[in-house]
């Protein structure tokens, strides 16, 4: 049974040391309680407290850590089966697969671009998470060159493949020290695995073929060898069979707190897949529905970039209406006789409208308005984006003396506001702009 | 000691409900198939708890007039056909469809209104082109879309089409057009579960039945609001699932309307080096939309690009195979 935050206030120091870098120990209580801390994290904690706490203060679905530096990935930690019920916490990592079997000069060429890959979205920049690295030669040496060769463009974290214990043993020491993901043990080769992954201090992943019963078989036995960093492989390559097992296994953790099968699962659209477009889906599916980690085997930015932008979106913080400061952003250097555009503070609204200007290359003001966080229609439905509010800006900001005229243009799906705006504004010229934003630099070239 | 997992079930009490678009020679149409959606009694594809005895459909978009301001990628992957909204109706049944969505623009490609009379030869038109269900969208004005469904309903009476979008401010006249004519409604409301909840109870205090109402939660697409839908889509599962009958409409999803509207499937120059080639980012970007509104719960995927029904049937059997 889960403790409340109240309950586990008690057990601990109650001494406000700050040193498990939260402010007080009820602040600690209640992350605590929430499950996205753990109880190490506070170093005076008592043996009696710990053992009554460790069953309730544990996440259910247990952190892994990848990698290190700028470019640790962190996965697992999740609290919710849907994201409207909190959020998700932890995006999944975009890891491209390498096979050792490639040429040297395309392996380097393949990292050195994925590692470099960075594109923008409302202010984020969204990369790759890692390099899967597969020993599909089944020769050790291959495979600790192809590791180097991959090192050598790029500092990301590494899934190493390998069913090879003294292949994954060889490829650790070629990986420079930043905090791999062993892959996979299964029940012919754990104990080898466990012993590679222990004495290297690294995750390793588990792999059943034969369902749950066997993996959490697995996982209870690496525990008891002492291998507690774990993230799952639930062994189906089945669109369909694979989703029912993450949503298993994500039920088991959350609503069971079943601990053999609380950690991050891998997935591999590749392997469920016959065409490149099948992968592309099954990684959607994957990003969706519960993966920590998602190894593909193709790159390319025009598939990249939407794989990403679904990541982005699936896990951003339903709680948080996304939102940018209301006032008055410049565009290209604006003077005096620039127009003035308006919108909405809603970031993707925002970003739509700026990314336009931006590039246009034509100077602009624009007036953001503060309209609770929400898109032009939306607010407007809502009453909060109406010619009251937008005269309240220019008044607020001033706007006016920044401009040798006074025309201001309204967002085209909000047209019927002209006539109020109008009234609220007297002496402005209330221009309509275009519906979409894609459509602005061509309004702002024949804007008068 | 092996280790035996007890598979945890939800015990859910509710089910969708079931929906069939389109009426046969025998039961008063036209239509050389119909198509039922709904009657699941557990989440998207989790057949090892519930049943889900249909599968999610496809449906192709069509336009009553050539659509000159669709993306490059769009029209030139159709070709010819989309100026003539029977041919173009007739390649879509071609190319896999299960459902035509024939959308009335109510504006000629000069930019001139499109008559009530004009439209209703169009859907008679498109109903001889082609055996499937309808689904018949006006121009998403509440006035015209009035004008142009009420005249599509009398032109095609008894053939189960679906028309659209039946919302807050219109839904009497649209209802009251799928009363008279022997059709169903498309019930659209913004991305609210209460709203379109309200919506289902008004259209039904009209007396339409249930089954002929289907629910559109309105769809954003992915980088642009594809995060509220899937919530209220999940949101809206849940609640029909545990009992709450106002929910339990299945839902179509206009994918392709939405997504080839963005930037990402428009813009070949001027965008940044790391969104990659445009054609195949456009694509991938309707594949994407799809297949995450069809996690949350989609029954009828209203696609734009020929070449996306391929991936997303397979996907659709594979993820039904059990």
């Amino acid at each position: 049974m889960a403790l409340s935050g109240l309950e586990i206030y008690k057990l601990l120091p109650k001494t406000n040391c700050k040193e498990c870098g939260f402010p007080t120990c009820l602040a600690f209580a209640m992350k605590l309680a929430q499950k996205q801390v753990e109880l190490d994290a506070c170093p005076y904690v008592s043996q009696e407290a710990k053992e009554a706490l460790s069953a309730a203060s544990a996440p259910p679905i247990r952190l892994i850590k990848l990698g290190s530096g700028a470019r640790e990935v962190q996965v697992g930690n999740e609290t919710v089966m849907f994201r409207h019920e909190k959020t998700f916490f932890n995006k999944p990592a975009l890891a491209l697969r390498i096979k050792d079997t490639e040429a040297a000069d395309a392996i380097a060429a393949k990292a050195a671009v994925v590692n470099a890959y960075s594109v923008e979205r409302v202010g984020m920049n969204m990369t790759f998470g890692a390099f899967a690295i597969e020993n599909a030669s089944g020769d050790a040496t291959s495979f600790a060159n192809a590791v180097a060769a991959v090192r050598s463009k790029s500092d990301l974290p590494f899934v190493l493949m390998s069913d090879n214990a003294d292949a994954l043993k060889a490829a650790l020491a070629k990986e420079g020290g930043h905090k791999p993901l062993l892959c996979a043990a299964t029940a012919g080769n754990w104990e080898a695995m466990a012993a590679v992954a222990k004495a290297g201090g690294v995750s390793l992943v588990v792999r059943s073929s034969d369902g749950l019963d066997e993996l959490a078989d697995l996982t209870t036995k690496l525990g008891n060898a002492g291998v507690t960093d774990l993230v799952l492989d639930p062994g189906s390559r089945d669109l369909g069979t694979s989703l029912a097992q993450v949503t298993q296994l994500r039920r088991l953790a959350l609503k069971k707190n079943f601990r053999p099968l609380g950690y991050p699962i891998i997935t591999f659209p590749g392997e469920v897949a016959e065409s490149e477009e099948g992968e592309i889906v099954a990684a959607a599916q994957y990003i969706a529905k519960y993966a920590g980690i998602v190894v593909v085997d193709h790159f390319d930015p025009a598939v990249a970039y939407p794989l990403l932008t679904l990541r982005l979106n699936i896990y951003t913080d339903p709680q948080k209406p996304i939102s940018v400061d209301p006032g008055i952003y410049e565009f290209n250097h604006p003077t005096t006789n620039s127009p003035l555009l308006t919108t909405t503070n809603f970031s993707l609204t925002y970003f739509s409208v700026a990314g336009e200007l931006d590039s246009s290359g034509l100077p602009a003001w624009l007036m953001v308005c503060d309209a609770e966080g929400m898109s032009v229609l939306t607010s407007w439905a809502a009453g909060k984006f109406d010619a009251e509010t937008i005269a309240k800006s220019v008044k607020s900001t001033g706007i006016a003396d920044k401009l040798s005229h006074k025309k201001i243009t309204i967002p085209g799906l909000v047209a019927v506001l002209s006539g109020e705006l109008e009234e609220e504004l007297p002496g402005w010229e209330i221009q309509v702009g275009p519906r979409e934003a894609v459509d602005i630099p061509a309004y702002l070239k024949v804007w008068k | 000691m092996p280790v035996a997992v007890e598979i945890p079930k939800e015990k859910w009490t509710g089910s969708i409900r079931k929906v069939t678009l389109g009426a046969t020679a025998a039961e008063g149409g036209t239509r050389t198939k119909t198509v039922t959606v709904g009657g699941e009694t557990t989440l998207p594809f989790l057949h090892f708890e519930g049943e889900i005895p249909h599968a999610p459909v496809i449906a192709f978009e069509v336009q009553d007039i050539h659509p000159a301001d669709w993306s490059p990628v769009l029209l030139k992957a159709w070709g010819e056909v989309t100026k003539d909204p029977a041919a173009w109706a007739k390649k879509a049944e071609e190319l896999g469809a299960d459902v035509i969505l024939l959308r009335l623009r109510g504006v000629d490609g000069n930019g001139n209104p499109t008559s009530a009379k004009q439209s209703a030869a169009t859907v008679k038109a498109v109903l001889g082109a082609t055996g499937l269900p309808l689904v018949v969208r006006g121009p998403g004005q509440a006035e015209r879309d009035n004008e142009l469904l009420v005249a599509a309903a009398e032109a095609a009476p008894g053939e189960r089409l679906a028309l659209g979008l039946c919302e807050d401010k219109n839904y009497r006249t649209i209802v009251a057009g799928a009363l008279a004519h022997g059709h169903l409604v498309v019930a659209s409301s913004p991305i609210d579960v209460n709203l379109a909840k309200q919506l289902n109870i008004l259209i039904s205090d009209m007396r339409l039945p249930l089954d002929r109402v289907l629910m559109d939660p309105t769809t954003g697409a992915l980088g642009y609001g594809l995060e509220y839908t899937y919530s209220v889509m999940e949101r809206l599962r849940l609640a029909a699932l545990t009992g709450d009958g106002m929910t339990q409409q299945p839902m179509i999803c206009f994918v392709g309307e939405e997504s080839w509207r963005q930037k990402e499937s428009r813009a070949a120059e001027g965008v940044p080096v790391q969104w990659g080639d445009i054609e195949k980012r456009a694509v991938t970007w309707e594949a994407v939309t799809a297949t995450a509104l069809l996690e949350s719960g989609a029954d009828i995927i209203v696609l734009r690009h020929p070449n996306n029904i391929g991936i997303i049937r397979d996907t659709i059997n594979k993820l039904m195979a059990h």
